[in-house]
């Protein structure tokens, strides 16, 4: 692999740009392989790169269905944050948060992290007890998170409108400054490219059709549409299809399967400096380096693959918009999508073992997994290489459905992840 | 937006009026008290998620006020029917369920990678 640099780029222009190379290679499958990944988003081409990397083994295949990036990873609205309120969240979207301050460096891949700031702004006095319980909650944990005064948050996002007389009157705001958003198919983009370098295999639209299993139980490999290809592992990391994938396995999951929408603005020039969410009316906001306002709006009551979702949703959420953001209103909105995110009871992810041998899964990242791609990558191939959860990650297993250990965030947050 | 057709009111309304309800057709344990920790879960926590047809149940929260259940498929989000609570879960094996190959969906549109 060619690194990216300023000399490569002065290199190019001197050669009419003829020596970049494609970033990752797409190889005929293997006959078997030490470790499948299945699903080829941020998670998984994170964990494929992590298993290189950190723990020698490069005998991998990320096999994807679709294209990199094609999936949840291309449909988000790419807020980064760790202010979660419990300490199992907080363990694994710091870490998270961390990975992302040198990822771009780490991959020689510039995934345009900016920390501009998240800032959650509460309208009653139930949202600012719950915000400011957070606030106090993550600094003990050493994670930043302040809380501000109307007018101070004002001061940050000048076109925010605080007055007496809103429709959603804001009585205070949490920021986290280290939040704030990445560039989220680079993330994919620059996985593949830094695994396929250390050898791992990226096998794009290649369906898994079925999980073939030995007499003792345990995984031996995938049948897809470009036929069988053996594995010792199987992890899965399928967003929204998780619950298909493992049912080829006979595993069942505590999870649902709904769309989420997000939707974005033609683009304009720098207005909005950070990003801002209101749980409340929901509506969440940001502007791309590009210039687009990034709108998330919420996921549908029902479950569906269909990878659209309701009109009355999005509607919802630029009501709201436009009432906090009065300058807004006449802003035409270019696109809108939806994908299909995976949700558990409890609204936290699960990583771990399962009960099929050899079978990992690293599913219910729900409406929130793009924040915790490098973490959850990191940590899924410890989980993978290992055999056991890291320690960061030992409160997101399976079994806490039987154990009764939830770790509540959907009481914990009410609404957006 | 969904058209949910109501077996009590007898007509179909918009989604707006309805509240979904999970999952259909799961029996509470009557013996919950004794049921071991993974036969709750299997209960409780469990589901298919099927990529296909569902049996949910819907409540007609700003209509009649009431539960039903219904079939829908949740690839095209067609509804197949939709029938009263307490009525036996329909024998639906003959009916073909929607695929990528008959929903538009963004893959259909976008053609695979190259």
């Amino acid at each position: 692999m060619r690194k990216y640099s300023v000399f490569a780029v002065a290199r190019e222009a001197m050669r009419g740009h003829k020596g970049w190379e494609a970033q990752w290679t797409s190889p005929e499958p293997r006959k078997d392989y030490d470790v499948i990944i299945v699903g080829g988003g941020g998670h998984g081409l994170g964990a494929a790169y992590y298993l290189a990397k950190e723990h020698g083994i490069t005998n991998v295949a990320v096999i994807e269905k679709g294209w990199l990036g094609g999936g949840n990873t291309g449909r988000n609205t790419t807020i980064i944050r760790s202010n979660y309120l419990y300490d199992e969240s907080m363990d694994i979207y710091e870490h998270s948060l961390k990975l992302w301050e040198g990822l771009s460096q780490d991959l020689n891949y510039n995934v345009m992290y900016s920390p501009r700031g998240v800032m959650m702004l509460s309208h009653n006095v139930h949202d600012k007890q719950s915000f400011q319980r957070h606030v106090h909650a993550n600094r003990l944990y050493g994670i930043d998170n302040e809380w501000l005064t109307p007018q101070q948050a004002k001061d940050f996002v000048p076109v925010l409108d605080i007055s007496a007389s809103a429709r959603y009157p804001i009585n205070g705001a949490a920021l986290q400054r280290r939040g704030g958003t990445a560039r989220h198919d680079a993330v994919a983009w620059g996985y593949a490219r830094a695994a396929s370098d250390r050898g791992v295999h990226v096998i794009q639209n290649c369906e898994v059709k079925g999980i073939r299993r030995g007499p003792d139980g345990a995984v031996t490999g995938v049948e897809t549409s470009k036929g069988f290809i053996g594995a010792k592992k199987i992890a899965v990391s399928a967003s929204g299809h998780n619950s298909v994938i493992m049912a080829m396995a006979d595993v069942k999951l505590p999870l649902h399967s709904v769309p989420l929408q997000a939707l974005v603005s033609e683009p304009m020039k720098p207005i909005f400096p950070c990003v801002v969410m209101s749980n409340s009316v929901h509506a969440y906001i940001s502007q791309s380096d590009k210039g687009e306002l990034v709108i998330g709006a919420g996921t549908d009551q029902y479950n569906s693959y269909s990878q659209t979702g309701g009109l009355q949703i999005i509607t919802h959420t630029l009501d709201a918009i436009c009432e906090l953001f009065p300058m807004f209103r006449r802003v035409k909105m270019m696109r809108q999508w939806g994908g299909i995110t995976d949700n558990t009871p409890d609204r936290s992810a699960i990583q771990g073992v399962t009960p099929v041998k050899n079978l990992f899964v690293n599913c219910g990242w729900g409406t929130g997994g793009f924040k915790a791609t490098p973490g959850s990558a990191h940590l899924f191939a410890h989980l993978i290489a290992r055999g056991e959860p890291h320690k960061l990650a030992a409160g997101l297993t399976l079994d806490r459905f039987r154990t009764g250990r939830l770790i509540d965030e959907a009481a914990a947050a009410a609404v957006a992840h | 937006m969904l058209l949910i057709y109501c077996p009590y009111c007898e007509e179909e309304r918009s989604e707006l009026e309805f509240r979904h309800g999970g999952d259909a057709h799961i029996a509470r344990p009557a013996n919950i008290a004794d049921i071991t920790d993974e036969e709750f879960q299997d209960y409780f926590f469990l589901r298919d998620n099927p990529k296909g047809l569902i049996f949910e149940r819907w409540r007609h929260i700003h209509g009649c006020g009431r539960f039903f259940n219904a079939a829908r498929d949740t690839v095209s989000d067609k509804f197949v029917m939709s029938y009263k609570a307490g009525e036996p879960k329909p024998n639906l094996s003959g009916e073909p369920t929607a695929t990528e190959k008959t929903v538009e969906t963004y893959e259909a549109v976008e053609g695979i990678a190259k």
